[in-house]
C-alpha cells in the first residue's frame, strides 16, 4: 500500500519520537485476576491486555481431547471498545487466526505430555488496541502460564518489527502499522531463542527480512527481562517479606 | 536446615549442570543442563535439585487423604472432583456400603462432600479412589474453604505441629486435605478463627517461625481457653 503519509521526520525521528530500535513502554503485571488458575495484565503502548489461564482441567468437548498430550487451547479476542470505531464482537476470521497461531506456539513449550487428555485454556482479551495486540497477547499469555505453575520449557515473548519510509525499524506503532510497508510479528523460546511464531505482511527484500528478525529478536530479549521480572517481583517480594 | 532465603526460580531458568548436581522433581535436563520446570521454590535434598511449584493445579499421589465432591453418580460409580485436571472414579466397591447395581444415589449425589484416599494413579493419569480407610466417610456437616494446594504442608506443618496447634486453641475439627481442600467443624467463632488463621498461614506461607506467630495470634485472641 503506497501512501503519502510520511512516517520518519527530517532528524531521522518516528512519530512518537522514538529512534529505530527503540521499544513503546512495557509493564507487565502477574496474578491480577483472581478466579484464574494464572493471570497478567500488560501494558504495551497504548495496548492494554488481560490474559487468563485456567487448567490443566479434563478437555470438553471430548473428541478434542488427545490421549498422549494436553491441549493448549488460546482464545484470543477484542473488545468492542478497544479500537476507535466498534469492533463487532465475537471472534472473526482475523482473532480465529491468531488464536490458533498462538496456541501452536504455546503448545511448543509446555510439557503437555504430562497431562494427557487435558485442556489447558488461556484467554487472552484486548481491552485497548494500538497496533502490535498479537505480541502483546502472547507475551502475556506467556506470563500468565508461569504464574498458573503450568510446567514449561520456555516463558514465551513476542515482539514485531517492520518497515516504514524504508527504514527496518522496530515496533510499529498504530500510524506505522497502517501506513508502513511491512510488518513482522515474531515470537521465540529466549532461553534457546527457537521462533514460536513469525507472520509478515507487507513486502521486505531477503536483506531488509534478515535485519527485521535480528531486530525483532533483539526486541523480544528486551521484553523477557521484562516478563521476568514482573514475575519476580509477584513471588520473591513474598519469598523476602517473611526472612 | 539453611535459614536463609527461600530460593524462587522461575520456568527455564538455568539451575546447574548435570555432572554437578541431579535432576529432581520440577526440573528437566536439556544439553547438559538441570532448568526448573515451574515458577517455585528450589531446594537441594542430597545432591538432588527440587522445584516446589508455587501455584498450580493438585497433582495426585498415591496414598493422599483428599475432600472431593461428587460430580456425578452413575450406575455403579461416582465421578469425584478432587481438584485435580481430571475427575477421580469411586467404584462401589471401594466404599463401606453395600450398593445395589443403580442405586448408587441413594448414597451419594451430585454435590456432595466425601473424605477419601487416592487409590491409584496410573499410566494415563486416570484417577481412582476409595473410601475404605481410617475416617473416611461422606461430610454431612461443617465448611470446606479451598487454599493453594502448594500451601498444604505448610497448613499442617512439622509433624503436624501448626494443625495440632490450630486444634488446640481453637476446639474445631479441621481435615486437611492434600488437594487444598480444608473441612472445618465447630462452633461459629472457632471457624471463623481456623479460616482466619489458615489465610494467613497462605499468605506467609514462605515466611520463617509461621507456628510460633500463628501461637502467638491465637493466644492473644483466646485469653479464656486454658491450655492443656
Amino acid at each position: 500500500m503506497k501512501s503519502d503519509v510520511e512516517l520518519l521526520t527530517a532528524e531521522g525521528k518516528r512519530l512518537d519520537g522514538r529512534s529505530f530500535d527503540e521499544l513503546r513502554k512495557v509493564t507487565i503485571e502477574a496474578g491480577v485476576l483472581h478466579r484464574a488458575d494464572g493471570s497478567c495484565y500488560l501494558e504495551w503502548g497504548g495496548n492494554k491486555v488481560l490474559a487468563a489461564v485456567y487448567g490443566p482441567r479434563e478437555a470438553i468437548p471430548r473428541h478434542t481431547q488427545n490421549p498422549l498430550r494436553a491441549i493448549v487451547s488460546a482464545r484470543y479476542n477484542m473488545a468492542a471498545f478497544s479500537v476507535e470505531d466498534r469492533k463487532r464482537p465475537g471472534p472473526d476470521r482475523r482473532s480465529r487466526e491468531i488464536s490458533k497461531v498462538i496456541s501452536d506456539a504455546l503448545e511448543r513449550i509446555v510439557f503437555t505430555e504430562e497431562y494427557p487428555r487435558a485442556s489447558i485454556d488461556v484467554n487472552m482479551e484486548v481491552l485497548d488496541a494500538e497496533a502490535g495486540t498479537r505480541c502483546a497477547a502472547l507475551t502475556a499469555a506467556g506470563v500468565a502460564l508461569a504464574d498458573a505453575g503450568i510446567p514449561m520449557a520456555d516463558i514465551p515473548v513476542a515482539c514485531a518489527s517492520g518497515k516504514i519510509g524504508g527504514k527496518v525499524v522496530l515496533d510499529l506503532g498504530k500510524e506505522e502499522d497502517n501506513f508502513g510497508d511491512a510488518d513482522l510479528p515474531v515470537a521465540i523460546a529466549p532461553r534457546t531463542g527457537e521462533i514460536l511464531l513469525l507472520q509478515m505482511d507487507g513486502h521486505l527484500t531477503v536483506d531488509e527480512f534478515n535485519q527485521a528478525l535480528d531486530l525483532a529478536m533483539k526486541g523480544c530479549y528486551t521484553v523477557s527481562e521484562i516478563q521476568k521480572q514482573a514475575l519476580l517481583h509477584k513471588y520473591q517480594d513474598i519469598a523476602e517479606e517473611g526472612t | 536446615m539453611s535459614k536463609e532465603q527461600r530460593n524462587v526460580v522461575l520456568p527455564s531458568q538455568e539451575l546447574a549442570p548435570v555432572g554437578e548436581k541431579k535432576a529432581g522433581r520440577g526440573t528437566f535436563v536439556e544439553n547438559g543442563k538441570i532448568y526448573s520446570q515451574h515458577l517455585g521454590i528450589l531446594n537441594d535434598r542430597s545432591g538432588f535439585l527440587n522445584v516446589v511449584p508455587l501455584t498450580g493445579r493438585y497433582s495426585p499421589v498415591e496414598g493422599d487423604f483428599v475432600i472431593g465432591v461428587v460430580i456425578e453418580a452413575m450406575a455403579s460409580s461416582w465421578l469425584v472432583d478432587i481438584n485435580a485436571p481430571y475427575p477421580a472414579l469411586l467404584h462401589v466397591n471401594e466404599v463401606p456400603w453395600t450398593v445395589d447395581f443403580g442405586d448408587t444415589e441413594k448414597y451419594l449425589n451430585h454435590g456432595d462432600s466425601v473424605m477419601a484416599k487416592v487409590l491409584q494413579v496410573d499410566e494415563a493419569k486416570k484417577l481412582n479412589i476409595t473410601l475404605k480407610d481410617r475416617n473416611l466417610y461422606k461430610i454431612r456437616n461443617g465448611n470446606i474453604i479451598d487454599v493453594e494446594p502448594s500451601k498444604v504442608p505448610r497448613i499442617i506443618g512439622r509433624k503436624g505441629s501448626m494443625i495440632s496447634l490450630i486444634k488446640q486453641y481453637t476446639r474445631a475439627r479441621i481435615f486437611v486435605g492434600q488437594n487444598g481442600r480444608v473441612w472445618i467443624d465447630g462452633d461459629e467463632t472457632g471457624v471463623a478463627k481456623v479460616i482466619q488463621v489458615i489465610r494467613l498461614i497462605e499468605e506467609e506461607s514462605l515466611s520463617f517461625g509461621l507456628t510460633n506467630k500463628i501461637e502467638e495470634l491465637l493466644k492473644n485472641d483466646t485469653k479464656d481457653v486454658q491450655k492443656k
